[in-house]
């Protein structure tokens, strides 16, 4: 299994490496945002991630009622506690960034709107899970609870753009369609992204192992006893 | 067991005929204890007392009043929608409903009395915020439209809601939680629609507000009928 091999660990810690040095030495700054336009190269990855996470979450739990095995409780779970993780770090180097760039840490722009929504929910299914004492219950409950979740964030794209107006720059997914970026910025934050899933994979994977190895020992114990 | 499609339309007529019963029986439930009424209009007249005391005779503009409003109704909703599935884990009866029927007769039934809850409780309160806050409102027919169908979309995500949080602890607390994200595309479209209609714009500028509310009442209220069997069942 390719999972089980080093290589890629050793790889993915190089390439990340290469990203960090492009991202200040090799890519130009951005026209007229100057040199803090440098945070794309980790922000939009980091709310990338805890989309990705978000999304990954929501389908393991789809699984988890279709099945009913424990399996995708934990990979949904899982995905849940990184995607907070970097839920919390693309707000905070967004609020840096807009600190800097708008001369306030917070003005409830679209994108700072939608991602505190993601933090919100994932705070919800937290203080869920936390709340349900039998495990079946909690896998069950939660799993109700991030679909419907899941399902009511594609509304706020066609609603949040209608009450607030955005500042936010659209680097690669904008109205007119068009690649606003530099080539090498491009390289550099394409491989960003790249590395950034990888490591998401890496970690999500350690998290899943983890739980499961907690599960087994813990039925071990109640063979023995 | 018997999926042909023989009596479908007998099936059909049976489940809207059991989530009546429901209804009925939750009615009858809520006259014995008046527990939900309480406290829903409670909290809801307290609220908009306090409201009105701290503003005094100062006139809002409408960016202010029509937050207000939706605050006051998600919040009342929040203190009494629950009640109907916490009451039915708490005097142990949720077993014996479960046994007599289907879990979509249940959920309709439940959904139903919380919305005629919230309409009752939004025929006493939006005359008297009008006169407290001195509002007036032109395009009546899309204040309505927009209180009717907010209403309809926040009484399904709360009655979903309820049952969620009826099998866990901390049930007051996680109520308003788990309900808050869900419900924000209401919260957030009833609000832009309520300001235009406060500010006196024609139906025709709302219809996109309206347009957002009705499909996600659509929505939600569809997947919680699908999803409502997983939590139910044990």
């Amino acid at each position: 299994m390719i999972y089980n091999k080093s290589w890629w660990k050793w790889s993915l810690g190089i390439w990340m490496s290469l990203v960090i040095v492009g991202a200040f030495i090799y890519a130009p700054a951005a026209k007229g945002l100057g040199e803090t336009s440098r945070i794309l190269f980790f922000h939009v990855p980091t709310a990338w991630l805890a989309t990705l996470a978000f999304l990954i979450s929501a389908i393991s739990s789809i699984q988890y009622l279709r099945k009913q095995d424990v399996k995708f409780d934990i990979w949904a779970s899982s995905a849940a506690q990184i995607g907070i993780i970097f839920a919390a770090l693309a707000t905070v180097t967004g609020s840096i960034w807009a600190k800097k760039i708008w001369q306030s840490y917070w003005n409830w722009d679209p994108r700072e709107t939608s991602i505190f929504i993601l933090l919100l929910i994932y705070a919800a299914y937290f203080a869920l899970r936390s709340a349900i004492d039998v495990e079946e219950q909690k896998a069950k409950l939660s799993a109700v609870y991030s679909i419907i979740a899941f399902i009511t964030v594609p509304f706020f794209i066609f609603i949040i753009p209608r009450v607030y107006e955005s500042l936010h720059p659209d680097p690669l997914i904008n109205p007119e369609g068009e690649i606003k970026m530099d080539g090498r910025m491009l390289q550099v934050f394409l491989s960003s992204l790249a590395g950034f899933t990888v490591l998401f994979y890496w970690i999500l994977r350690i998290k899943v192992d983890a739980v499961k190895l907690k599960l087994h020992l813990q039925q071990q114990n109640l063979k023995k006893s | 067991m018997n999926r042909g499609n023989f009596s479908l339309e007998n099936k059909k007529f049976r489940l809207f005929h059991n989530a009546y019963i429901v209804f009925l029986k939750d009615l009858q439930m809520e006259f014995r204890s008046r527990y939900a009424v309480n406290a829903i209009f409670l909290f809801a007249v307290t609220t908009l007392t306090a409201i009105s005391f701290s503003i005094g005779p100062v006139r809002l503009r409408s960016e202010i009043l029509s937050p207000l409003l939706w605050i006051i109704l998600f919040f009342s909703s929040m203190s009494g929608l629950s009640h109907i599935f916490v009451r039915e884990e708490e005097q142990q009866t949720a077993d014996t409903l479960r046994l007599v029927t289907t879990p979509n007769a249940v959920f309709l039934g439940k959904w139903f009395f919380n919305l005629v809850l919230l309409f009752a409780l939004e025929l006493v309160i939006i005359p008297l915020y009008l006169a407290l806050m001195g509002v007036t409102v032109d395009t009546v027919s899309a204040f309505l439209l927009i209180l009717v169908i907010g209403s309809i979309g926040l009484s399904s995500v709360a009655t979903l809601i309820a049952a969620i949080i009826s099998q866990a602890s901390a049930k007051g607390a996680l109520f308003a939680v788990l309900s808050f994200p869900i419900s924000l595309p209401i919260l957030i479209s009833g609000i832009h629609g309520t300001r235009l209609v406060m500010d006196g714009e024609p139906l025709s500028e709302c219809l996109s507000d309206l347009q957002i509310l009705i499909s996600f009442s659509v929505v939600i209220l569809t997947l919680s009928v699908l999803l409502f069997e997983f939590i139910w069942r044990k």
